[in-house]
């Protein structure tokens, strides 16, 4: 639904030359493609109390301070100076706007119980009144809240409605931008139904209370020659005035940085490729005590000291709590909370509905204007449960956000891993899970990047410590044993190191007693080589020893032969 | 544009205090005259020399009919006595008149 308004609001269905007029009401403005129909009627209905009246000023105020456009207020129901007061808290200074002749209050009492009528009427006066005002201020802008009190006050309605429909037309005429409120009829947009008088746009105001929870929304009926936003929006009325928040994700245009932002912890950063892109969401999940809000504290702590301004709303602690407690992890906030750099803001969310807050949220943005925001304990919304309706508020706290270009970490309570909380996660650049595991009577916090876009990240698990000097990243030992953490890390890492020793004893041991023997067998060599020189030696004699024998022989042979006259030369030598 | 008229003999209305009566018209509207035509006969009537009568003409004097709540033409307001009395229309129901103003006499 939200591509079709998007699609409905650029399709070229917005008539060049429906000239509007912005009631200066965030969001309003977006859904309607501008404000109101420049110089014809609106029909603002809703039941008692919906925000009608609100509405009507709001665009009276913006028309005088920043359109240049005065306006006239004719009220039925209540006194100048009550509508003034009502006003004032929402920083409406009527009082004022009517001294410098931007603003004209008119107030009537009409009192069924003090009329009688007798015979015909017309509500010449009521033009009279009105076109003098509108001539004294030169207004454009013209406010008739509730002019339906009419009915029934003059005893004769035939007259009436002939009367509020020839006023129309006469405002019509003048080209004043005219806000008629009604309030809301059975069965019937508005009790009398005026709106058959206005056909150019009709807005509905809604009020319901579900599961004690208070929502406002608003919804463009019709607009004649415009495109518009088909869905109820929620609103707000807060100190800022109307606000009306579009749905999620109206144009999915945001700007992609290519800028890393530190998240405060140096090896985090490491696995998310060198830090959060600047202006994405990052989504930290996990049970209760997994250290959550100290990495969000984290994340602001690491902004404000770069100097830039962050923004922690708190859904589950008040401020003092998460400084005490962010202090002892030597994540010292109050420093930036004094300088100005950083708010921190915490509310109950039981105290107001989802819409309430996301408003809220909106007018915090609106003020700090902060480049870093923490949403911490989001799942507090909805009384800890992640459901589809969460999923949808946080959507759109999470497209405001993105909207602005302000890089946010999400904290969300909960295992992570159902279905809603996988439907915000498709909103999230990064995921990341902190799990605790629970072994050798210690809990340890582990850390997981579940997904990080844009991003070559780290697959690996990490131990997730808080220490009095901030948050840190330590390497899990995984092993045949598993993923071990805290002091079965600790033990292993010991375990290890002793191994090692053993082993390099082990070593020594052998080494020494192979030099040894080496030696030994040296020793043993060098005997050998005296012994084979030796033996050597005497060989080399004993054949010495044998040629001197057979030439003794020869020589006494030749003597026997000389001395017997054998001279046969042929067996000269040898032996017969 | 007041017209006092001289204290008589009180019929009806048995005070004998003046009655102060504003008409609020739109100039030359026949409704208008219409209206204090009517008005001024049931004076005439029932408090012969015991009332005034101002005429506003609201087109004249808008602030004047913003300031006194008027948003009808015409219309009579009975500002004495009190209590205020608004009466609205050409006064061409003569009962209405009558009633509105609370001039016709007890009883008849």
């Amino acid at each position: 639904m939200d591509s079709t308004l998007h699609a409905g609001l650029t399709d070229g269905a917005v008539g060049p030359d429906l000239e509007k007029a912005p009631t200066g009401i965030p969001g309003l403005d977006q859904i309607t493609g501008g404000g109101l129909p420049k110089g014809r009627v609106t029909l603002v209905a809703g039941s008692a109390g919906a925000g009608k009246t609100l509405l009507g000023l709001n665009f009276l105020v913006a028309g005088a301070r920043e359109y240049g456009e005065p306006g006239v207020l004719m009220t039925f129901e209540e006194s100048a100076a009550k509508v003034a007061l009502n006003v004032r808290s929402l920083g409406f200074d009527l009082d004022q706007l009517q001294r410098d002749g931007l603003l004209a209050v008119l107030a009537f009492r009409v009192d069924t119980s003090e009329i009688v009528t007798a015979g015909d009427f017309d509500f010449e006066p009521l033009f009279a009144i009105l076109d003098d005002a509108i001539r004294r201020l030169g207004a454009k802008r013209v406010v008739l809240d509730t002019i339906e009190v009419l009915f029934g006050a003059f005893g004769d309605d035939t007259i009436v409605r002939a009367e509020l429909s020839r006023l129309v037309r006469w405002l019509e005429d003048r080209g004043v931008t005219v806000i008629l409120t009604g309030e809301r009829g059975d069965g019937s947009l508005t009790r009398h139904g005026i709106e058959e008088y206005v056909t150019d746009c009709v807005i509905e105001l809604d009020h319901r209370v579900s599961a004690e929870i208070c929502t406002r929304r608003l919804r463009v009926v019709k607009y004649r020659g415009s495109a518009h936003g088909t869905n109820e929006y929620p609103f707000l009325i807060s100190a800022r005035g109307f606000t009306v928040l579009p749905i999620t994700s109206v144009a999915l245009d945001y700007a992609a940085s290519e800028e890393r932002v530190s998240t405060g912890i140096a090896r985090l950063d490491h696995m998310l490729g060198g830090g959060m892109f600047r202006g994405s969401t990052l989504m930290v999940s996990g049970t209760a005590g997994t250290g959550k809000t100290s990495l969000g504290a984290s994340v602001a702590h690491s902004a404000c000291a770069r100097g830039e301004r962050a923004l922690m709303v708190l859904l589950e602690e008040s401020p003092d709590q998460v400084l005490r407690n962010m202090r002892s992890l030597g994540i010292d906030l109050r420093p930036w909370v004094d300088a100005g750099l950083l708010r921190i803001w915490a509310a109950r969310p039981s105290a107001f509905g989802l819409e309430t807050h996301l408003a809220v949220l909106a007018g915090l943005i609106e003020d700090e204007k902060p480049s870093v925001a923490v949403l911490d304990g989001i799942t507090s919304l909805s009384n800890g449960i992640l459901t589809t309706e969460l999923a949808s508020s946080v959507a759109r706290q999470i497209d405001l956000l993105k909207s602005r270009g302000i890089t946010s970490v999400i904290t969300a309570l909960g295992p992570g891993d159902d279905v809603s909380a996988i439907s915000v996660s498709a909103m999230v650049d990064t995921w990341l899970q902190l799990r605790n595991i629970e072994a050798n009577g210690e809990r340890n916090r582990l850390l997981f990047v579940l997904k990080s876009r844009g991003t070559a990240h780290s697959n690996q698990v990490r131990e997730f410590v808080i220490t009095d000097h901030g948050v840190e990243l330590v390497d899990v030992y995984i092993g045949a044993a598993g993923v071990l953490a805290g002091s079965a890390r600790v033990t292993q890492l010991a375990a290890e190191r002793d191994e090692d020793l053993r082993i390099s004893d082990d070593l020594a041991g052998r080494r020494r007693e192979l030099n040894r023997s080496v030696i030994e067998r040296e020793a043993h060599l060098v005997a050998l080589q005296d012994q084979l020189d030796a033996e050597r030696t005497e060989m080399q004699r004993i054949d010495l020893r044998a040629g001197h024998q057979v030439a003794d022989t020869r020589a006494d042979r030749s003597e026997m032969a000389a001395r017997r006259w054998a001279d046969d030369a042929k067996n000269n030598g040898e032996p017969q | 544009m007041t017209e006092p008229h001289p204290a008589s003999d009180g019929t009806d209305a048995d005070t004998g205090e003046q009655w102060d009566l504003v008409v609020y018209v739109t100039n030359a509207s026949p409704k208008g005259q219409r209206a204090i035509e009517n008005l001024k006969r049931a004076c005439e009537e029932h408090l012969p020399g015991r009332y005034k009568i101002e005429i506003v003409d609201v087109l004249q004097n808008p602030r004047r009919a913003a300031a006194d709540n008027i948003l009808a033409a015409p219309t009579v307001v009975r500002r004495f006595p009190s209590p205020i009395r608004k009466l609205v229309g050409d006064l061409s129901d003569s009962d209405r008149l009558l009633l509105g103003l609370e001039l016709r006499p007890s009883g008849s």
